[in-house]
Parts: structure tokens; sequence; C-alpha cells
């Protein structure tokens, strides 16, 4: 298949992952969020991981990280912010 | 009790980590060198290239058995309007073994992990697969790492750990970044065959090419690069992720346009993705360094001491890595007693001459910074080189008057002064 234009979704499907299923390593205020009017989150993540659903909340998904810590410096709001831990993540084969 | 102790504890196995536990372990200091990837590299992402004289300081000739891609050899910087492509090509030379400094192309996870590996080869300890939690603090005094349930310790603690350094912040000496102070970077590894690649960049087998890119980033602040390596291509954008959010633009749509762009596609066509991945770079160089690179039992190498430097043509960040990793190596063995070590790294950052070269630098992010640079000057440069080639059978206007109305379209006369005048400041 010939490089082409790819939405996030698939892109991140081509990373290996190991998913800490038990612990979110990055956790939302969700009271913030819903008075926050710029939401940076929405366009800085390269990982496409926040979203917006039809009643204008934000849905975060932190399977997908890339662990590049752009949301932690653009959001003042979160709860937490933190590598996953040991083993689990993102693992670059080529990076 | 202390059960184990260190002389050194460094916290990330990357370029500045493996570069300072390599000579520390050689030297018979006890190290241990604590990742949290899988293996060394997994974590990292380069654009990238290494410019190799910083391994000749860490031990001579090793550059040759590093996991390297390609030679660069031919230096490039690209222009991009919507449609159109501008591109310098200089030619280097291929004489690369008679010419050094030089610098390869690599890519991270290979990279680092044989690094990593030549530094555990000298007696380093590596324990991968471990998150360091926190800083141990005893008598405002660092002695060690929580990491899980454990605790180590060590007679020094050098945070390698990267753009993000957690242990930085802990230690009270590095601030948050703000959304001006870095770059996102994105990139796509894209596999291509060798001799693909070859042909497309007019380059030698194990010769490569170094592409700096302005414009293509849908007026967002940053760039683009483009690096080829043994049979993939690293394509990639670094943008501010202010500048993002200001103009809400997501960087994920824009990396794709890039990546599609009509002067861009032809080099990666018919190739298939292999990986994605993203990385924050330390883009304001030495304005974001902070004051205070050490306290007692505790010092600061590489990305976490913010040790980049861009200029547009030059991107510099492992080479400083494995620098101050040999700096804060040399520190500490010349170190009478361990409270000498952080006045010791200093010097020796000074010696190597990492802090005057990006003092030399400061200004430069107020150039590649300039709001103008991520599109009016491109489509600038575009157009008035596009005039020259221009052919249609009537009557064409007076260069210089064709120029200046070009000129005008884009820019205002006194804007461009105010540029010209700033990035002289700036130098």
């Amino acid at each position: 298949m010939t490089v082409q234009k790819q939405g996030t979704d698939e892109l991140l499907g081509l990373d290996k992952f190991t998913v800490d299923e038990e612990n979110a390593h990055i956790v939302l205020d969700k009271t913030a969020c819903a008075v926050c009017n710029d939401k940076p989150c929405l366009v800085v993540c390269p990982a496409g991981l926040y979203k917006l659903n039809d009643k204008g909340e934000i849905l975060f998904d932190y399977a997908g990280c890339l662990e590049c810590g752009t949301c932690r410096i653009m959001c003042h709001q979160l709860k937490q912010w933190k590598y996953p831990t040991g083993t689990f993540g993102v693992s670059f084969r080529f990076g | 009790m202390e059960d184990e102790k260190f002389d050194v504890i460094i916290v990330g196995a990357g370029p500045a980590g493996s570069a300072c536990a390599y000579i520390l372990a050689r030297e018979g200091k006890s190290v241990l060198m604590i990742e949290r990837g899988d293996t060394a590299g997994s974590k990292n992402v380069t654009g990238g290239r290494l410019y190799t004289y910083a391994l000749e300081l860490v031990e001579s000739n090793l550059y040759k058995e590093a996991i390297l891609e390609r030679a660069v050899v031919r230096e490039q910087i690209m222009m991009l309007s919507d449609k159109t492509g501008l591109t310098i090509d200089y030619f280097a030379g291929t004489n690369m073994e008679e010419r050094m400094p030089q610098s390869y192309t690599i890519l991270r996870a290979p990279f680092d992990e044989w690094f990593a590996g030549k530094a555990e080869e000298q007696g380093a300890m590596i324990a991968a697969g471990i998150l360091v939690d926190e800083l141990i603090e005893k008598d405002g005094k660092i002695v060690g790492v929580k990491a899980g349930g454990d605790e180590m310790y060590a007679d020094l603690v050098i945070a390698a750990d990267g753009v993000n350094s957690s242990m930085a912040r802990q230690a009270g000496l590095k601030k948050e970044w703000n959304g001006h102070e870095v770059g996102i970077g994105v990139k796509e590894v894209i596999e291509l065959d060798p001799e693909t690649i070859q042909q497309r960049f007019n380059i030698g087998p194990d010769e490569g090419v170094a592409r700096a890119i302005l414009g293509g980033t849908d007026s967002v602040m940053g760039g683009g690069c483009l690096y080829t390596n043994k049979d993939t291509i690293s394509l990639g954008v670094v943008l501010s992720p202010a500048s993002l959010a200001a103009q809400k633009r997501s960087i994920a749509d824009i990396y794709q346009d890039f990546k599609m762009h009509p002067a861009i596609y032809p080099l990666i066509k018919d190739g298939t993705t292999v990986e994605y991945s993203a990385h924050l770079v330390p883009e304001n160089g030495w304005n974001s360094v902070p004051k205070k690179l050490y306290r007692d039992g505790f010092l600061m190498v590489g990305d976490a001491a913010g040790f980049v430097i861009n200029t547009g043509t030059m991107i510099r960040g492992i080479d400083l890595a494995i620098v101050s990793g040999v700096a804060a190596a040399r520190a500490v063995l010349k170190a009478a007693a361990p409270a000498d070590v952080g006045q010791l790294y200093m010097k020796e950052l000074n010696e190597l001459q990492l802090i005057s070269t990006m003092q030399l630098f400061a200004g430069w992010p107020q150039i590649t910074g300039l709001p103008r640079m991520s599109s009016v000057y491109p489509d600038l440069a575009n157009e008035m080189i596009g005039s020259l080639f221009y052919v249609d059978g009537k009557l064409p206007k007076r260069m210089d008057k064709s120029m200046l109305q070009i000129l005008r379209k884009h820019v205002g006369i006194g804007q461009v002064l105010a540029d010209a005048w700033k990035g002289f400041k700036a130098l």
C-alpha cells in the first residue's frame, strides 16, 4: 500500500502499544473541561485523543498516547499527567 | 539501612545518559542507569541526525560501530507555497572519512539501544522497564530515587529523563515549559527500498539527505524536516503548540496535508508508513535553560536541561545531549568530594564550549519564530523564483518592477525591514 493521507486512529494502529488497563497515566478534571472555552487539547494532541461528543463534552482515551507531554504543557487543569508505569505505553520500533 | 548504594544513578538511557554512563563505568565508577522503556530508545524520537564529533568525545572511533543510517552529503532547504516548492541543495561532498565533523541520519530506537548496550559493556548496570517515580531528598540533598516500591541510593543522581524531565521539576530547578518554548514534533517513518531513495535524492549507497522545510504548515509557526535513512524516510513537522492553539488548527491534520503536498508526496510515493510518532522539542534555546543546572547530589543533562539549538539549518540536540553527558562524567571523575560535582559540571560544560555555543545562538529563536517565516516568506520566495521561469509569449514586466510588485503583494516594505532589523539584532 502506498503512503496516503490517514487519520490518527489508523496511524496509531501501526504503533506498538502495551496498554495499562488498570491505571490511566493522564487524568482529566471533567468539571474544569466543562467550563474551558479554549480547549487546546483538541488541536495539540498529535494522537488526536481528545475529542468532543455530541453534547460538547471532552472525551479522552489514554490508550493511544504517544507520551509527548504537550497536553500537560497546554492544559493546566489536568488532575494527573505522568508517564505510564514501566514497560507500559508506546514502544517505538524506529523512533 | 541503605542496602545498595551506587556512585551515580542516571535516570534515562538516552544519548546523554548513555554517554555519561559509558565514561563513568569505563573509569571504574558504579553506575545504575534506569530506563522506563522496555529497551533504551523505545520511548525516543528524533528528526533526525547525529553530529558524530560528540561520540568522539566519549571514545575515539566509537561512531564507526554505531547504528547509523546514512552519511549526510546533501544539505537542503525547502520552501513551500500552497502548490509549489523551492529547494536549495548543497552538495557537501562524498569524502566522509576525511571530513570531520560529519553527520549521519539516525533512528533512535536502534541507536539508543546500541549506545546503552555499549555503556553496559563498560560495566554500567541498566535497569529497563522501570519508571522512576520520585527523588529521595535528605537534609536538603538528593540521595537517591524511588521506583515502584524500591528505593535506590547514590552519591549523585543525574536527570537524563528528557524534555518532560519530572526529575528536574521535582528538584525545583526547572519550571514547567510554556507553549512558546517547545515545539511538537510529529513524524512518520516511511519504508521505501534503498535504490528508490538513492534515485529520488540523487545519492549513493550509504549517502543521505537532510532537508529543513519552511512553509506548508498552514501558517502555523514551525517547520518540517526530511531525513533519508537506509530503507526508510523520516518525514516530520515541528509546530508551536501555542500557535496551533491560537489558530485552532490540528497538528495531526496539518501534518497529513504537509505529507500530501505536491512537492513532498512524490518523494515518499509508493512507500509504506511503518510508524507514527510524536515528541516535544525544546525550541527556545539558551533562554529556556534553567539558571541553575545542579544542586547537592543532583544535576541535569541533555533535553532535561534544555540543551537544543535550532538555527533552521542546524538542529542540534542529540550531540549536545552527549556533550553534556560527557561533561557530567568528567565532573564526577574530577570531584574530590561529591559536593564539588555541580560546579565542576558547569566548568566542563564551559570547556566543551556547550554553554558558549548556546549563548551564541541565544537570539535565533527570535528569527525562526518570526510570524512571517512560516508562510509569508516561503510564499514570497516561491513566487519570485517562479516568475524567473515564467514565459507565456506576452510582453513581460521589467524584472525589478515585477519583483517589487510580488514583494508588495505578500508583505509591506516596512515589515521586511522590521524583520531584517530584528534578525540582525538577534544575531
